[in-house]
C-alpha cells in the first residue's frame, strides 16, 4: 500500500481533479500558498511521531478490536464492585435512541433544526424532577464529584458566606473533584470546606457533631444519601432543620436511581441536590458513563441566577398549543458573561441526559420501585451469605440500598489478595476500602444491582469462601 | 430534439431548486406532545427483574431496611407507557433533530462538525469497551490502557509536548485543568500570593477566560488590533509580576493566525509567567504548526473535534491536555504510564492538582481518537489540515460575492480552517440580521449557523468552519443558501423575519420565560403549576 496514491473516503476535496478546481477559482498554486500566514520559523518542518496508517475500514477494525479484547469486561466476569459507578442493565430501547446517527451527530444546532434534541431535554429534566421532587433541573455536566463542588460554589454565592460543612465519609474521589473547584484556601475566592462527623458503627452522620460544628458563618451543609459506603442516611430531615437553623443551605447528594423507594430530597427539604445519573441507563464506559446534576425547588429566583449550569424553559410558538424549548437565563453563563459569569459550561454529557430519559420513561414509577425492592434484597441477601463466612463481617448499618461494606480483617488476608484471588474465579470484588478508611481495617465496598441473580450471588459467596480460607 | 423523461425530471428538479443547488426542504413535523403527557395508568415500558422467593424469605421485606422516614411517600409522576410507543415517541424526537450526520455542519464554525466513521461506534458499543467498571484491576483493561497511553504519545508528537492527561470531561474542562496546573505549579514555587493575574484575549473561547476565574485568578482580556490579533502592546501593558500566565487561542474565532504568537510567549516567560493555547480548533494546522515550537507551555485539544469523535448533543467529551516536562508533575491522578510492556494507572503523584473528574475520563471519545489517527497516520493528518484550509478559501470566495456579506480584519491575508463574518451591511439594508437569517437557511435543510461567541466584537456575526469533511458541492450548496438569505432580505425582508417556514415548529413566541421568574418552568411540574394554571 505504502507509496500509492489514493483518495481517503473522509476527504472528499483529495480527489485530485477537484482539489485542482478549487485551487484554480483562488488563483492559487498550491495549499501553501495560503500556508504562507505562517512564518517559516513557525513551522514544523519534521514528520509526526504517528505508525503508518491502517487505511482498509477490515484491517483498522481488526487492530483496535484486538486491543479491545485484550480487556476483560463485567460481562465477561461477575462485577461486584459499584462506589460510584454502577452496573445496573440498561434497556435496549435506550441504546437504540442513543445511537440515532440524529443524536449522536448533533451538536449545539438551533431551537428549530435541532428541536427534538431540546425537547428531550426538557423532558429529562421534567422526569427527573419527578424522580427528586423538585421544580428545577439544570443541564447536567461532568459527573458527580464536580457538580458537588459546583453545588458548593453556588451556595456560597447565595449566602455571600465562604464554608461549606461537610459530612467526612464523602466519597473521597467526589471531594478530591470538589477541592479542585473551591480552589486552595489560602487563595481570596476560596471556599473552605470543613467537616462533620459520622458514625463508626452505623455510617450514620452524627447529628451531634453536625451542631457542634455548625454556626452561622456557613453557606451549606452537605451530606450524601445513600452515602459512598452505602448506608441510607436516616437523619436527612434532621439535617435540613438544622443547617436551616443557621441560614445555611442544606445540599444532598443523591443517586436518583434509588429514588422508587426512597424518600426525595425535595420532600426531606434540601434546597440543592447533586448526583450521577449513569445509572439511569448508561453502561459504564470505565467511568465514562457518568454525568452530575444539579436540581433545586426554583422558590426563590436566586437559585435559578446562581445555578452555574444551563437551564431550559418550556415556551410556546406562534401556533397556539404548540411548545417549544429555549435556554433561560443564558446571560448568566460563561458563554454569555465569560469571567463575569457563574463558573462555566461546556461540552459535557448531552447524550446521557437522553439515554437518562428514554430509561426514566420506561422504568416509570412502577419500575423503579421495584428496582429498588431488588436491588435492596439481592444486596442484603449477599451480605447475609458473605456474613456467614469465618472471619468475614459485615459491618455498618443494615439500612444499605445495593452497597455494603465487608470486613475481612478476621480472615488474616488483604482485600487486595482477596481480589486478586477472585479473579481466577471470574469475579470483580468489591472496591477496597483499606486506603481511604483505614479505621475499616481490611474493608471492601461490594455492590449488588438488580443485574446480578440469586445464582450469581451464591457463586460470589463460594469463591470468597474459598479464597479466605 | 424531443426532451426525454430523465432530462425533463432533471430540468423540473433544477427548477424547483431555484435554478442551482438548493433543496425543496420540509422538516419533519410530528406535532408530537411531550411524554408527560401520554400513556395509561398500569402501562409498563419495562418489567425488572424481581427478587428470587428464596432471596425474599431469606432477607424478608425490602421495606424493612429503609429507615423511619426515608421512604418514598407518593410514587413520582413518571410516565407509564408501553415500550413501543416510548421507541416512537423518541424516534420522533430524533426526526426532528436535524444532527450533522443528515444536516451539512459546515454551519457550526469553531466546532469542527467533521464525519465520525460508523466503524469507530461499534467499537465503543461493544461490552469490551462499554462494559468495563472503572475500578477494575488494571491487569484486567490492559488494552484499554494501551490505547490511552498511545493516543497520548501521537498528541505529544501532534503538539511538540512532553506529557499528557485524558481525564478532562470536555474541552473547557481541560481548560480548566490548564488554570489548575499553573495554580499548582505557583503554589508550589511560593509564588500563589504574588501571582493572582491570567491573560486571555476577547476572541478566544470564553472558557479561556471563565475556567481561571473558577480557579480563582483575575483575569484580563485583551482587545485585538485593528488588524484584528490580540494588541501586542496592550498584551505587553497587561503583563507583570502579578501575571500566571496566559490562555488564549491560536488562529482565533476569526481564522487568522498570528504569526507574532511566539513574541507574546516570550513576553510571559520573560515576566516569569506560564503560556498555554486553547486548541480546540487545531484542524488547520495539524501537522504544520505545533504549540510548543511557538513556547507554549502547555496546550489542549478536543477529541470531539479535530480528532473524529461524534458531538452527541453536547457530549459525552474529552479533552486532551498536554504539557512540558516542567508542568508534568502536577497533571491530575492517576496518569497513564507504561513500563516495560505494561500499562499502569499512576497515582503516587504528591504535587499533583488531584482530580478534576471521577474516575479515569471519557474514553469512549479516546477510542475513537486513537481509531482516527491510525487511520490518517502523519501524511492523512496534514491532508485533514490541507484540505479544511482549501475548503475555507473556496467557500470563502464564494461568501464573499454574497450581497450584504463582510469579512472584518486583516486585508488581504487569508484565513486557514474558518472565518467571522459580519451581515451589519446587510442589516442595515435590509432589517435582517444574522439571527433572523440562521433562522431562515434551516429552511433549505442546513444547519443553522453559528454566529459567535459574546460578546459580539463583529457584528451581526456569524462563522463557517468546512472542515476537510465537505465535498466541493457541499461548500457550494452552503453558500447558495446564505446567498438565497441575502436575495430574500433585499426582496421581502419580512419573509425572512417570520422564518422558520419549514421547520418542526413555527416561530418561538412567550420569550418573557427566557428571564422572568414567574414565566419560566424548567420542567413539567413547574408548568403545569405556573403556566397552565394561569390559562
Amino acid at each position: 500500500m505504502a507509496g500509492k496514491p489514493f483518495i481517503h473516503p473522509y476527504i472528499p476535496n483529495a480527489a485530485p481533479a477537484t482539489k485542482q478546481a478549487m485551487l484554480d477559482e483562488l488563483g492559487l498554486s498550491s495549499v501553501e500558498d495560503i500556508y504562507a500566514e505562517i512564518p517559516e520559523r513557525l513551522r514544523f518542518k519534521g514528520t509526526l511521531d504517528i505508525p503508518p496508517a491502517i487505511l482498509a475500514e477490515r484491517d483498522l477494525r481488526r487492530h483496535v478490536q484486538g486491543l479491545l479484547d485484550q480487556n476483560t469486561s463485567c460481562v465477561d466476569f461477575l462485577n461486584f464492585c459499584g462506589a460510584g459507578c454502577w452496573q445496573h442493565h440498561v434497556p435496549s430501547i435506550v441504546d437504540e435512541v442513543i445511537n440515532r446517527a440524529e443524536f449522536v451527530s448533533a451538536y449545539c444546532g438551533g431551537d428549530y433544526s435541532d428541536l427534538g434534541k431540546y425537547l428531550t431535554r426538557f423532558e429529562f429534566n421534567s422526569m427527573l424532577g419527578e424522580l427528586l421532587d423538585y421544580d428545577a433541573v439544570a443541564n447536567p455536566i461532568y459527573d458527580w464529584g464536580d457538580v458537588a463542588g459546583r453545588s458548593f460554589r453556588m451556595a456560597r454565592r447565595i449566602t455571600g458566606r465562604d464554608k461549606v460543612l461537610v459530612a467526612s465519609h464523602m466519597s473521597p474521589m467526589r471531594l478530591m473533584e470538589a477541592r479542585t473547584l473551591c480552589q486552595p484556601e489560602a487563595m481570596a475566592n476560596s471556599t473552605k470546606i470543613r467537616f462533620y462527623e459520622w458514625d463508626r458503627e452505623t455510617g450514620m452522620v452524627d447529628p451531634d457533631d453536625l451542631r457542634a460544628k455548625l454556626d452561622d458563618s456557613f453557606a451549606a451543609v452537605y451530606w450524601e444519601s445513600p452515602g459512598y459506603l452505602g448506608t441510607i442516611e436516616a437523619n436527612g430531615a434532621e439535617i435540613v432543620k438544622i443547617a436551616h437553623e443557621h441560614g445555611a443551605l442544606a445540599i444532598a447528594g443523591v443517586d436518583p436511581i434509588t429514588l422508587g423507594v426512597l424518600a426525595p430530597p425535595g420532600a426531606l427539604g434540601a434546597d440543592i441536590a447533586c448526583g450521577d445519573i449513569q445509572g439511569l441507563g448508561m453502561h459504564m464506559h470505565a467511568g465514562g458513563g457518568c454525568s452530575g446534576f444539579i436540581a433545586f425547588k426554583d422558590d426563590d429566583p436566586v437559585f435559578a441566577q446562581e445555578c452555574p449550569l444551563e437551564l431550559y424553559t418550556v415556551t410556546e410558538t406562534a401556533t397556539p398549543g404548540q411548545y417549544a424549548v429555549g435556554e433561560a437565563l443564558a446571560e448568566r453563563t460563561s458563554y454569555g458573561a465569560r469571567d463575569q459569569g457563574k463558573d462555566w459550561v461546556g461540552t459535557a454529557s448531552g447524550l446521557w441526559t437522553i439515554a437518562a430519559a428514554v430509561y426514566m420513561a420506561v422504568m416509570g414509577p412502577q419500575g423503579f420501585k421495584e428496582l429498588g425492592e431488588t436491588c435492596i434484597a439481592r444486596s442484603h441477601y449477599a451480605a447475609k451469605l458473605l456474613g456467614e463466612i469465618p472471619g468475614v463481617q459485615i459491618k455498618l448499618s443494615p439500612s444499605f440500598f445495593k452497597e455494603f461494606v465487608v470486613d475481612f480483617d478476621g480472615t488474616g488476608k488483604t482485600v487486595a489478595e482477596i481480589n486478586k484471588k477472585l479473579l481466577g474465579h471470574q469475579i470483580f470484588g468489591g472496591k477496597d476500602l483499606s486506603a481511604e478508611f483505614p479505621e475499616l481495617g481490611q474493608s471492601a465496598l461490594y455492590c449488588v444491582t438488580e443485574y446480578y441473580d440469586q445464582a450469581d450471588i451464591e457463586t460470589l459467596a463460594a469463591a470468597v469462601k474459598e479464597v479466605t480460607a | 430534439m424531443s426532451e426525454t423523461p430523465h432530462e425533463k425530471v432533471a430540468r423540473l428538479a433544477k427548477l424547483r431548486r431555484d435554478g442551482g443547488v438548493l433543496r425543496d426542504y420540509q422538516a419533519p413535523r410530528w406535532d408530537e406532545p411531550f411524554i408527560m403527557e401520554q400513556g395509561a395508568p398500569g402501562e409498563r415500558g419495562i418489567l425488572v427483574p424481581l427478587a428470587e422467593d428464596d432471596v425474599t424469605a431469606a432477607v424478608g421485606e425490602a421495606a424493612s431496611y429503609i429507615p423511619a422516614g426515608m421512604s418514598r411517600a407518593a410514587a413520582p409522576e413518571l410516565p407509564e407507557m408501553a415500550q413501543y410507543q416510548v421507541l416512537r415517541h423518541y424516534l420522533r424526537y430524533s426526526q426532528m433533530t436535524l444532527g450533522m450526520d443528515l444536516g451539512s455542519d459546515i454551519s457550526e464554525g469553531t466546532c469542527t462538525m467533521k464525519y465520525s466513521p460508523k466503524m469507530h461506534e461499534e467499537l465503543i458499543r461493544g461490552h469490551k469497551a462499554a462494559d468495563v467498571h472503572p475500578w477494575q484491576d488494571e491487569d484486567t483493561m490492559q488494552g484499554l490502557l494501551e490505547i490511552v497511553y498511545n493516543t497520548g504519545q501521537y498528541l505529544k508528537s501532534i503538539s511538540g509536548m512532553d506529557a499528557f492527561t485524558l481525564q478532562p470531561g470536555g474541552g473547557s474542562h481541560a481548560v480548566f485543568t490548564n488554570a489548575c496546573v499553573m495554580r499548582r505549579y505557583f503554589e508550589a514555587k511560593g509564588e500563589l500570593d504574588q501571582r493572582s493575574e491570567m491573560i486571555t484575549t476577547i476572541f478566544s473561547h470564553p472558557c479561556d477566560a471563565a475556567t481561571p476565574m473558577v480557579a480563582g485568578f483575575k483575569v484580563i482580556t485583551v482587545m485585538p488590533d485593528e488588524n484584528g490579533y490580540p494588541d501586542l502592546e496592550a498584551f505587553k501593558a497587561a503583563v507583570s509580576e502579578k501575571t500566571v500566565g496566559c490562555m488564549i487561542t491560536n488562529p482565533e474565532d476569526t481564522g487568522i493566525y498570528n504569526p507574532q504568537i511566539d513574541k507574546y510567549v516570550e513576553v510571559l516567560h520573560d515576566a516569569g509567567a506560564l503560556a498555554f493555547t486553547d486548541q480546540a480548533n487545531a484542524n488547520g494546522i495539524l501537522g504544520f504548526a505545533r504549540a510548543r515550537d511557538a513556547g507554549f507551555d502547555a496546550c489542549h485539544f478536543n477529541l470531539h473535534k479535530t480528532f473524529s469523535s461524534p458531538h452527541s448533543c453536547e457530549g459525552p467529551a474529552t479533552g486532551a491536555y498536554l504539557c512540558t516536562d516542567e508542568l508534568a508533575e502536577y497533571l491530575p491522578v492517576p496518569v497513564v504510564t507504561k513500563v516495560g510492556d505494561k500499562y499502569h494507572l499512576d497515582y503516587d503523584r504528591p504535587e499533583s492538582i488531584g482530580r478534576v473528574r471521577g474516575f479515569l475520563g471519557n474514553w469512549m471519545g479516546v477510542i475513537r481518537a486513537y481509531a482516527w489517527i491510525r487511520n490518517m497516520g502523519p501524511e492523512g493528518l496534514k491532508e485533514v489540515a490541507e484540505i479544511s484550509v482549501l475548503n475555507n478559501n473556496y467557500l470563502d470566495n464564494l461568501l464573499m460575492a454574497v450581497k450584504g456579506v463582510s469579512r472584518p480584519y486583516a486585508e488581504g491575508h487569508r484565513r486557514l480552517d474558518q472565518v467571522r463574518y459580519s451581515l451589519e451591511q446587510l442589516k442595515e439594508d435590509t432589517g435582517v440580521g444574522t439571527e433572523a437569517l440562521r433562522d431562515r437557511m434551516v429552511d433549505f435543510g442546513i444547519q443553522s449557523f453559528w454566529m459567535s461567541h459574546h460578546p459580539w466584537v463583529v457584528p451581526e456575526p456569524f462563522t463557517p468552519e468546512p472542515c476537510e469533511t465537505y465535498s466541493k458541492d457541499d461548500l457550494d450548496e452552503w453558500a447558495a443558501v446564505i446567498k438565497k438569505g441575502s436575495d430574500e432580505a433585499y426582496a421581502d425582508a419580512q419573509f425572512v423575519l417570520d422564518a422558520p417556514h419549514a421547520q418542526p415548529i413555527d416561530q418561538m413566541r412567550r420569550t418573557e420565560a427566557m428571564e422572568d421568574p414567574k414565566e419560566w418552568a424548567f420542567t413539567w411540574r413547574a408548568y403545569k403549576k405556573r403556566i397552565l394554571k394561569q390559562k
